[in-house]
């Protein structure tokens, strides 16, 4: 039945609507109603006596059907930025198209094809896991049939249907955040939005969530989300937009990013304090480049371009020196070092506190 | 074709095209309803909060009906029960002012958590959600009141003009808490924590009190006496006391008192009249 229906919707069969727009040549990634979300020069300033600007020339474009992360510190904008693109937050200045259409004029339409999940599982408390989805299907104007059976789906995807029956503050953080994402996907969103999907979450439930947004992407949603854990975008993101002071500073890929600092660093681990200076001459002369020395830790840094072969290099000169270390080692560059490069202060680990 | 559109249009969530004003009005109560069930499931869910609305009236029954009650009637020269007939709209419509304490909290919840942002990325109509609070709030006041009716019934108060003037009084009570509904709905739109409610809530207890509710009042200090007139509460209570039939005060000549059945519809109106604009303002501003 549902695949006739399917089928109803299908252009070809019953709109000729879609036949009478012209075949578009212009390649996909250029036109804007191609993007999930395209914004440009967004500004935001809250209003207040302080009237702090949270967002000041902010741009973005995600392609369709990729997971896309907002990365930055606390008050770096991100949360602002995805309020404003989920309809949920009036911009002063700038253009926002989401799944094809403005959020400003057409913020109805933009509604209906988005999901939203925030910084709190946003929940009824005091009714059971699948009264909370029923009602949020039933606001999405679907029948209460349909509704029921999207319920039932959503429960049993996110593994809820044995608590479906329980409120939901006798959930468990994991579970409440799993029932938040299944509730922001009744519609079956074209464009997800996720404000820190894992922040307070044990490392179990972030790695359900995670492959949750995974199979999401693969299934072809768009997600964008916003994470101050530097790992998570990593591991997530097709692409990734560092946020700073209210705007992108960098923008690539987890790689491309990485790159942009050059190839790695060499860690010398000394056994004693007094091969300081020797080490550092040797490894700057090695390296060309001053290395950074940590004092405390015995550990001597430097950046180094040449990889494995440049490794080897250090070791010989090290030897030659006939200087004893107790460790040494190549150093992929991580996001953190972009952040730190990028920014000039440091990012937030995953070990990192929750958010104030 | 037809039947393709049709069954295309039963699939299709929320992904309506443009539909007109009636439709839209007609999504707008049907959200509203779905959202005053939310709110109806909580009373069975979790009936705390009847219980708590109810627990104040229903002690003031006891209490005020048949401890204070005997010095209060005799000061009146309304002994026993007659103070409790007396009494008992007075309770009515306390009960409908505790009620803003109810929503406000509810409101300011929500907004805490996150759940009025969901609410507002969906494609629902602005104003359901305030709308099917203010219903679902009437709604449980029906119950609220049967409770208390109930109680009366059993200290020995009773309706004397028949039941259409009775139902007139209930009505008007619910008007009223209608209108203090919308009062608290602003409230936990203004207010940024559940804390901060509590504090306005024990505002709402004097004001309940300082009106004709517990005794006429002429029997309050002069100063005080057209700020007790004047308090909605004193109109609708003054107003079911005559539709029930009930022992009133000693004929007041006040403007007001004389008046009572017109202000207890003009009165929360005009509450209406001001707090819904307000709310719904306040609503929209939260994408500021």
């Amino acid at each position: 039945m549902t695949f006739v229906r399917d089928r109803a919707a299908d252009p070809v069969i019953s709109g000729e609507g879609d036949r009478a727009m012209a075949p578009d040549t212009t390649p996909a990634h250029d036109r804007a109603d191609a993007l999930a979300i395209l914004a440009r020069g967004v500004r935001k300033a809250y209003a207040g006596a302080r009237g702090r600007v949270a967002l000041d020339g902010f741009d973005l474009a995600v392609a369709p059907g990729s997971v896309h992360a907002l990365l930055g510190p606390n008050g770096a904008g991100k949360t602002t930025a995805v309020r404003v693109l989920s309809t949920l937050l009036r911009f002063d200045a700038g253009d926002v198209r989401t799944a094809g259409f403005d959020v400003a004029r057409q913020s109805a339409r933009v509604r209906s094809r988005i999901g939203f999940a925030g910084q709190y599982a946003a929940l009824d408390e005091i009714l059971s896991g699948r009264r909370n989805l029923e009602m949020f299907a039933r606001l999405h104007h679907m029948r209460a049939r349909a509704a029921r059976a999207r319920a039932t789906e959503l429960l049993e995807r996110f593994g809820l249907t044995e608590a479906a029956h329980r409120p939901v503050r006798e959930y468990s953080g994991g579970m409440r955040r799993r029932l938040d994402l299944a509730a922001s996907l009744i519609p079956d969103p074209v464009v997800l939005f996720l404000d820190e999907p894992t922040t307070g979450l044990d490392p179990r439930s972030r790695a359900q969530v995670w492959r949750s947004v995974r199979n999401l992407a693969e299934g072809g949603t768009t997600v964008l989300l916003t994470t101050q854990y530097l790992e998570e975008a990593d591991h997530l993101a097709d692409r990734i937009s560092v946020v700073d002071s209210g705007r992108v500073i960098a923008e690539g890929t987890p790689e491309e990013l990485k790159s942009r600092i050059g190839g790695g660093r060499v860690e010398v681990v000394l056994s004693g304090a007094e091969m300081l200076s020797r080490v550092e001459e040797v490894l700057g002369r090695v390296a060309g480049a001053v290395p950074e020395v940590d004092a405390d830790a015995l550990l001597v840094r430097v950046p180094f371009d040449g990889r494995g072969a440049g490794l080897a290099k250090v070791v010989r000169a090290l030897d030659e020196a006939g200087l004893d270390v107790e460790d040494i080692a190549l150093r992929r560059p991580t996001l953190d070092d972009v952040f730190l490069s990028l920014t000039g202060h440091p990012g937030e680990t995953g070990e990192g506190e929750e958010p104030s | 074709m037809t039947t393709l559109t049709e069954t295309e249009r039963g699939t299709g969530a929320g992904r309506e095209t443009a539909p007109g004003l009636l439709a839209r009005a007609g999504w707008a109560v049907a959200d509203s309803w779905v959202v005053a069930r939310r709110y109806l499931f909580h009373l069975v869910y979790k009936p705390d909060e009847l219980v708590g609305t109810l627990m104040v009236p229903v002690l003031a029954v006891l209490l005020f009906g048949f401890v204070f009650g005997e010095a209060m009637g005799a000061v009146m020269g309304a002994p026993g029960e007659e103070y409790r007939e007396f009494l008992m709209p007075g309770l009515f419509a306390l009960t409908m002012a505790f009620g803003i304490g109810n929503t406000t909290i509810a409101v300011v919840t929500d907004a805490g958590r996150g759940v009025i942002d969901r609410f507002r990325t969906l494609p629902m109509a602005p104003s359901s959600l305030l709308v099917g609070r203010s219903m679902a709030d009437v709604l449980s006041a029906v119950v609220d009141l049967a409770v208390l009716a109930g109680m009366g019934l059993l200290v020995g108060w009773q309706w004397h003009n028949g039941p259409l003037p009775a139902l007139a009084a209930l009505g008007l009570l619910l008007l009223l808490r209608l209108a203090f509904t919308w009062i608290g709905i602003y409230l936990g739109l203004v207010v940024r924590s559940p804390e901060a409610a509590m504090k306005f809530f024990s505002l709402v207890f004097p004001l309940a009190m300082v009106a004709e509710t517990f005794v006429p009042t002429d029997t309050m200090p002069d100063w005080l006496v057209p700020v007790a007139e004047w308090n909605p509460l004193s109109a609708t209570v003054i107003a079911a006391r005559e539709l029930f039939g009930n022992t009133t005060a000693a004929a007041s000549d006040s403007w007001i008192a004389q008046n009572a059945l017109l202000m207890a519809v003009v009165w929360p109106l005009v509450l209406l009249m001001v707090f819904v604009p307000l709310a719904v303002r306040r609503y929209r501003r939260l994408s500021r």
